[in-house]
């Protein structure tokens, strides 16, 4: 069994003189849904971008530890997988050449069989050769998932993963979500209810700080 | 060849070729560029000085103009962070060099032809040192045109910051260059030519050793 973890010491972002949140301290350790919210502007998007590398903490450390080694940052790509409404694809290429350049420049050989096993949950794979610009914003969203889980990720972090969806989208997102849960770590930040109920533990950001846990009920 | 930044690089290749971001914003640079030279001189004869400077601003204004999208383009679309999620800042850095030396080597080759077409005064009588530092030359420009566009590519103002940040980074280059230029037009051999080469060589490694230390930093917000 993969033995993947996820630690925050004394965690703190400020963008220029306005503080974001500090010190945060949590650890997702073991397989499974785990949630952040809070109210819009406490910090979750910039909270996932620094677990996901992508920014860099103002202080403090959060360090991915697989199998008792720290994953180097410059690996972390490899281990994690993202979907926020922020992240946009290549518009020119279609979804399947979107998909074949991703797994090139991850160097991983392209699973034929788990895309097309991925475009069919998500609902795409009838339109897996249109161009990504000619797709609305909801298939857009969908097409992130499979960007994310394509190379099969220890972590996936999922930001406001329903935003844009339909029922059917959202349904298919959840079902994805519950099956994925039970062999990786599962992030998601979202203020919807129905995201977090998925959630064994939560996180609260709230006044520029992680809330106890009896607040989030 | 399958690495991870030469598969970055096709990346690039495809969409260009798709998008036309950088080839149609040089070929009409070089194009009018070199138009305006050549009625601002009318029928006069210009020297060998002049026709090797010239050259360069040419180059150097050509490569303002477009070397910057690999970076940019990247900004405003909004993929940076996708390219953040799949491949390690090394990895990015050496796609898109490749992409920009493939371009600055192509296009510097369109303005060299035309040049040599159109301006009597550009003959080389030492045509293996003009190679040499056309070589070298290029190389430089692409790796200080990258790294620049990775820095300017988060900023705010990029069309004006682009040519006033490489215009310090670049002067050494290009006035080496000029000289070499000048020394291969009037048939200067390599022994005399040799600390200006050491130079352009020196600059190269400096500059790729530099931006690889740099990157890190600068791809990471």
């Amino acid at each position: 069994m993969i033995n993947f973890s996820v630690k925050a010491e004394t965690l703190g972002k400020t963008f220029g003189r306005r503080l974001i949140f500090s010190d945060l301290e949590f650890e997702f350790t073991g397989n499974g849904i785990y949630g952040i919210s809070g109210p819009n502007g406490s910090g979750k998007s910039t909270l996932v971008k620094i677990i996901a590398g992508l920014i860099s903490p103002t202080k403090g450390t959060v360090k991915h530890i697989l199998d008792k080694k720290e994953i180097p940052s410059e690996k972390l790509h490899n281990y994690i997988g993202f979907v926020s409404p922020y992240l946009i694809l290549y518009e020119e290429f279609t979804a399947w050449e979107n998909l074949n350049l991703f797994s090139q420049i991850r160097g991983i050989s392209f699973n034929n069989e788990l895309i097309e096993y991925l475009l069919k949950v998500f609902l795409l794979y009838d339109r897996k050769n249109d161009l990504v610009k000619t797709y609305s914003s909801g298939m857009k969203q969908r097409m992130k998932f499979i960007f994310a889980m394509m190379h099969s990720p220890h972590l996936l972090i999922l930001d406001e993963p329903t935003s844009n969806l339909d029922d059917e989208g959202k349904d298919s997102v959840y079902r994805i979500i519950k099956e994925q849960g039970i062999d990786r770590i599962i992030l998601i930040a979202s203020n919807d209810k129905t995201d977090l109920e998925l959630c064994s533990e939560k996180i609260l950001l709230q006044n520029y700080k992680k809330m106890p846990a009896q607040e989030l009920n | 060849m399958s690495s991870k930044p030469y598969s970055l690089f096709l990346k690039d290749f495809r969409s260009e070729l798709r998008t036309r971001y950088a080839i149609n914003s040089l070929a009409m640079f070089i194009i009018v560029a070199i138009s305006v030279i050549l009625f601002s001189i009318g029928n006069e004869k210009i020297n060998e000085n002049l026709t090797a400077g010239l050259f360069w601003v040419v180059i150097f204004f050509t490569a303002m103009s477009g070397l910057a999208r690999v970076f940019v383009s990247e900004e405003e679309r909004g993929t940076t962070m996708t390219l953040q999620l799949v491949a390690s800042p090394s990895t990015v850095f050496t796609g898109k060099l490749i992409f920009n030396l493939v371009l600055v080597f192509c296009m510097n080759t369109v303005i060299a032809l035309l040049y040599s077409a159109l301006f009597d005064a550009f003959v080389l009588r030492n045509f293996a040192l003009f190679l040499y530092t056309f070589i070298l030359g290029n190389i430089g420009l692409a790796i200080a045109s990258t790294i620049i566009a990775a820095i300017i590519s988060k900023a705010g103002a990029k069309g004006t910051l682009y040519p006033v940040l490489s215009f310090p980074i670049l002067l050494p280059l290009i006035l080496t260059a000029v000289q070499l230029t000048l020394f291969s037009i009037d048939g200067t051999t390599f022994e005399k030519s040799i600390f200006e080469l050491a130079v352009v060589i020196c600059y190269d490694v400096i500059m790729l050793t530099a931006s690889y230390m740099l990157f890190d930093f600068i791809w990471k917000d």
